[in-house]
């Protein structure tokens, strides 16, 4: 079966800095895979090679066996491979509504000249758009608030705004960059159930930054801990729990060198 | 999956996703891809052609009774303002689908309106000496033929040609301006409207109709007045129709008729533009470009359509002002001054409105012809008001809204428009819906308010939260 | 052999004020980050203070109607603004400018006094340093005045309103320049300050007194720059403010203040540019003209070509570009000479948008 996504070896430096060294990962379809580390460890870049913002120095990235290394953002993310902002990235000035319609349009036919002309493909997929935009609003929780400006929205809800934007554009994989930061208990609760009824619902492999660990350890299949930029641990969470080597990239070395405890 | 707190009672997850209540808006399944629900909302083709089609229609008619109606009415002085703010605002239109829409800072806009002024005074100009339309004295060449006449078709015709043009400059400019960030972009395309006008400098002085008739077309081309303008213009475009030339005859330049005609097509074109999902990537794009890109949309592609649609639109509104009666295409008045004006009406009226840009340049072109003695101080007030409306206002007029978003237009105007004419000509606001959709949810919500009633508590808690 | 010579030299001297203008422009973008569009407006209003300095201290009106007298009256008015404003500044927010205020009070008065001197004597060239100190002066307040009236509120600003704004300052300086009571609609002619004399003759060129002056001043101030900027503690100021603004201030830089004096010295060269400009090229037409925009433009492309954000690059790419633009001018077609320089500009933004000396930025994402 092949993996929903796959990266082998991929790296980049920045300068004389190696921000990723031969991160390779493999995630199979339905799968919520976490992706943890130190601030600074190289996580959003690893997104960002991923979702083609950087092209990477050496390796190659995969969707569903399609080969997306070095293809510009946008024909990236038409592959099926949509993301979330680690700092928000709405479209502030549009309401919410139109934030998701905007993605959701990338499925359309119909382009630009149809959409002047009015034809009766354009109007079929317009009123389809703002359904499927409606639908997704209602099931994240927001619908109420389609027509706000997305910038007025508090903080949970655009969170939630960009979950339903990044799914507008029917992605095989799903990237979310740190999606319950600043959250309350509360807030972090209603979310987790919610990112992992994505995967069955949607039908999409999910691939996880955060740094509640709480919250990966319980709902992640299988956890990939980055240290400045290289893989230092890969495999199930209660593993990656009692690995020395990420407790100390995490917490450091106890000082009267003793066995490593939690 | 137990964290210890108790959730208050009433309170139930949000969505559905995660087991939460339904509620509201229900339309269906969000997993359904796009492609399967289209169907659904096939529309009859014969209704939507006309729907398509209308918009024009009532923009051709309102064109013809200001022509016909409100011209003569207005007299000489204010049906050539009426004119000239018909052509302020095919230009500042445009304008604003580049800056307002796609985000693009763009200042050399007047370069575009020379590429088409030019393109389309050579063709009238050479093209009325070789179809034998010469002026009576024979220095220059005259109009032809009545009202949509042969004379206004191939004016019309040079209008296109213009547009043309003018476009493939855009497409000059737009590729470039893809690895431009605000400031630089600024610069280069102020650069490229100072190269343009430059290379009209050098051009030779108009060939004379004797020896022009003879002459190719790619010698014509280098002979385009230079520094003192494109004299001999025929003037296809004058505020009062029906006038008769020297021989008694009556021939018709229809300005007014031709400048709100082409204002009505821009507007449709910036409305759809901005109502349709795929023009708000557009907008998108102007908002948050790494997002934009990041969600599919093509934001090369995008600005650079935006670019070659402002630049056809300013082609043909040069085209228009390069016809205009008592002008003469000049390339010392279409320079850096031109640019700012428009740059000045897109930003007072409100970036990516267009109404607020409609407003602005109706204003802007009134102001300065109603206050002519103090013509002197007209740029330092705009200049000032151009900072103070940075400062304090930055959105201008109307901001990225049109009129009809306004609270007290949806509150008062459109209800009793409703009443009026119904659903017709009601312009998309920002959170409307098409109407497919509409008609569904209320439906829905009639049979939901039943399944609502017995799911209450997290009714008030979601609107009470977060 | 003899007009590769001239060319040289002419390019050479255009060179030096399209440095001192870059300058300015490189300056600001160095610590706010921004391109201050209304820089080679500043330029304008120093070619035309100088000018009009210069008809007081040689004591005629150079051509019709305009009286020297009248800037005095205008530098006085600006005098009490500057020092309204620093005065302001020290009461309000605890600046302690008192110093600098008076200083340039009585450094105007004191150079006023010269130039009044020197008109009742002879030898008007010894007005050349005394008118070029005043326009300094008189553009650094106008300059520090455009900051804090119309940049300072948009700090947080996004950087689409700041550059508006810069244009409409732009416009503003322009045209109210352009009114009766200030500058006026009608180009004049500078005064011959300098005697035009030749100093040398190499291989049968005539090289002029005036272009060695030009050359000259421009050098002195450009080192007087480079001292500033990479050896003294200002220096360091202004260039850890341009690394990064937070850190700077974190670490005790009044970055207000650092603002405020880097552009006082930006529009200080621009008035020097001003100048010699004025001197060398003798026709100065009205502020609004295109001829202005031209210029600022061609030295707004200089401090980008040389890498925008960079001391050095700047004068690199003012000498860059003038010797392109007159070289062409000289060998090519002079009708297309701001063609040169466009071309020259766009080829960099495509190719090396950091220029030949700056480095690139990448932004997170």
């Amino acid at each position: 079966m092949t993996a929903a996504l796959e990266a082998r070896a991929i790296s980049i430096a920045f300068g004389g800095l190696r921000a990723v060294d031969q991160f390779s990962l493999s995630v199979p379809p339905r799968a919520l895979h976490g992706l943890i580390g130190p601030n600074g460890a190289g996580k959003t870049t690893v997104f960002n090679l991923l979702t083609g913002v950087y092209k990477p120095d050496t390796g190659d990235i995969r969707v569903h066996g399609q080969r997306l290394d070095g293809k510009k953002p946008s024909a990236i993310a038409k592959a099926g491979l949509a993301r979330t902002f680690q700092n928000i990235r709405l479209f502030g000035e549009l309401s919410v509504l139109d934030n998701v319609r905007t993605a959701a349009g990338v499925r359309a036919r119909s382009g630009l000249w149809r959409s002047l002309v009015r034809t009766p493909l354009y109007l079929a997929e317009e009123s389809a758009i703002v359904e499927r935009s409606l639908d997704l609003l209602e099931v994240l929780g927001i619908a109420h608030r389609a027509g706000e400006q997305a910038k007025s929205l508090p903080y949970g809800d655009q969170r939630r705004l960009e979950i339903a934007r990044a799914l507008a554009t029917e992605p095989k994989v799903l990237l979310l960059d740190e999606p319950v930061a600043g959250m309350n208990t509360q807030e972090k609760h209603e979310m987790r159930g919610l990112i992992e009824s994505l995967r069955e619902r949607f039908d999409v492999a999910i691939l996880l930054i955060e740094h509640d660990m709480g919250l990966v350890m319980d709902i992640c299949d299988h956890i990939t801990v980055l240290d400045h930029g290289c893989t230092i641990a890969s495999g199930l969470p209660d593993a990656i729990q009692r690995d020395p080597r990420v407790i100390e990239a995490y917490l450091g070395v106890p000082e009267e060198a003793s066995e490593g405890g939690s | 999956m137990t964290d210890g707190e108790k959730k208050p009672a009433g309170q139930g997850p949000r969505g559905t996703l995660a087991g939460g209540n339904p509620r509201g808006v229900t339309v269906g399944d969000p997993t359904r891809p796009l492609a399967a629900r289209v169907g659904a909302f096939r529309p009859n083709p014969l209704v939507a052609g006309v729907r398509s089609l209308y918009p024009i229609v009532i923009g051709l008619v309102i064109a013809l009774l200001l022509q016909t109606l409100v011209a003569p009415m207005l007299g000489p002085f204010y049906a050539k303002l009426l004119l000239d703010i018909g052509i302020a605002i095919v230009l500042a239109g445009s304008l604003n689908i580049v800056n307002g829409f796609a985000g693009q800072f763009s200042i050399g806009h007047a370069g575009f309106m020379m590429v088409g002024g030019y393109a389309s005074a050579l063709v009238t100009y050479y093209g009325s000496i070789k179809l034998g339309w010469l002026a009576p004295n024979a220095y220059g060449v005259d109009v032809h033929g009545g009202f949509l006449g042969s004379g206004d078709m191939l004016f019309l015709f040079s209008c296109v040609f213009a547009g043309v043009v003018a476009a493939l400059a855009g497409l000059v400019v737009g590729l470039p301006s893809l690895r431009l960030r605000g400031d630089y972009l600024a610069i280069v395309t102020l650069g490229f409207g100072e190269i343009v006008r430059v290379l009209v400098q050098q051009t030779s002085d108009v060939i004379e109709p004797a020896k022009a008739a003879g002459a190719s077309w790619l010698t014509a081309a280098k002979h385009l007045g230079g520094p003192l303008g494109f004299t001999g213009t025929p003037t296809y475009v004058s505020p009062t129709p029906w006038l008769e030339n020297a021989a008694g005859e009556q021939t018709g330049h229809a300005g007014i008729f031709f400048a709100y005609a082409i204002v009505s097509v821009l507007l449709v074109a910036c409305y759809r533009l901005k109502s349709s999902s795929k023009g708000r990537e557009l907008l998108a794009v102007r908002e948050n470009e790494i997002a934009a890109e990041a969600m599919g949309i093509n934001t090369a592609r995008a600005k650079v359509v935006a670019f070659v649609t402002a630049a056809f639109f300013a082609g043909v509104g040069g085209a228009l002002f390069a016809h205009e009666i008592g002008v003469t295409l000049n390339p010392k008045e279409l320079g850096f001054q031109k640019s700012i004006d428009l740059v000045i009406m897109v930003v007072l009226g409100g970036m990516g409105s267009i109404t607020g840009v409609v407003l602005a340049a109706a204003i802007l072109t009134l102001l300065p012809e109603l206050f002519r003695e103090f013509a002197e101080y007209r740029m330092p007030v705009y200049a000032l008001a151009l900072i103070i409306v940075m400062i304090v206002r930055p959105q201008g007029l109307f901001g990225i809204k049109e009129l009809w978003d306004l609270g007290f237009w949806r509150r008062y105007v459109i209800p009793v428009w409703r009443k009026i004419a119904g659903g017709w000509l009601i312009p998309k606001g920002e959170g409307d819906l098409p109407a497919a959709i509409a008609k569904r949810l209320s439906t829905e919500r009639a049979g939901g308010e039943l399944a609502k009633a017995k799911d209450s508590p997290s009714q008030g808690a979601r609107r009470n939260g977060s | 052999m003899t007009k590769l010579l001239q060319t040289f030299v002419n390019s050479l001297a255009l060179g030096s004020l399209y440095a001192l203008t870059a300058l300015g422009y490189t300056l600001v973008y160095g610590v706010l980050r921004f391109i201050n569009f209304a820089h080679s407006d500043v330029f304008t209003v120093g070619a035309w203070a100088s000018f009009t300095l210069a008809t007081g201290a040689v004591g005629h009106a150079a051509s019709s109607g305009v009286s020297g007298d009248k800037l005095y009256v205008l530098m006085g008015l600006w005098t009490a603004v500057a020092v309204g404003l620093t005065l302001f500044h020290h009461y309000r927010r605890g600046l302690p400018l008192e110093g600098v205020a008076k200083a340039l009070g009585a450094g105007s008065v004191f150079l006023v006094g010269l130039l009044l001197w020197v008109r009742s004597n002879a030898t008007p060239t010894l007005s050349v340093v005394p008118v070029m100190l005043l326009a300094m002066i008189l553009c650094a307040m106008l300059g520090v005045t455009i900051e804090f009236l119309a940049y300072r509120p948009l700090r947080r600003a996004p950087r689409l309103n700041v550059l508006i704004t810069a244009i409409g300052v732009s416009l503003f300086l322009q045209n109210v320049g352009q009114l009766k009571f200030v500058f006026g609609t009608q180009p004049q002619r500078m005064p011959a300050l300098v005697e035009d004399r030749s100093l040398l003759e190499i291989a049968g060129v005539h090289i002029r007194l005036v272009d060695v002056l030009v050359v000259v001043l421009a050098a002195v101030l450009l080192f007087a720059l480079e001292a500033l900027v990479y050896r003294s503690k200002l220096g360091r100021a202004m260039r850890a403010v341009s690394f990064d603004e937070r850190v700077a201030s974190l670490m005790g830089i009044d970055v207000n203040r650092i603002i405020t004096i880097t552009f006082a010295i930006g529009s200080a060269l621009a008035a020097a540019g001003g100048l010699l400009f004025a001197l060398k090229y003798e026709s100065i037409k009205q502020p609004a003209d295109a001829t202005w925009v031209l210029l600022g433009l061609k030295a707004f492309v200089a401090a980008v070509v040389g890498g925008i954000g960079n001391v050095r690059g700047a004068v690199a790419g003012a000498l860059l570009i003038s010797f392109v633009e007159v070289f062409g001018a000289a060998y090519l077609s002079p009708h297309m000479r701001d063609l040169y320089v466009f071309v020259i500009l766009i080829a960099v933004l495509l190719f090396r948008p950091s220029g030949l000396f700056g480095k690139s930025v990448v932004e997170k994402v």
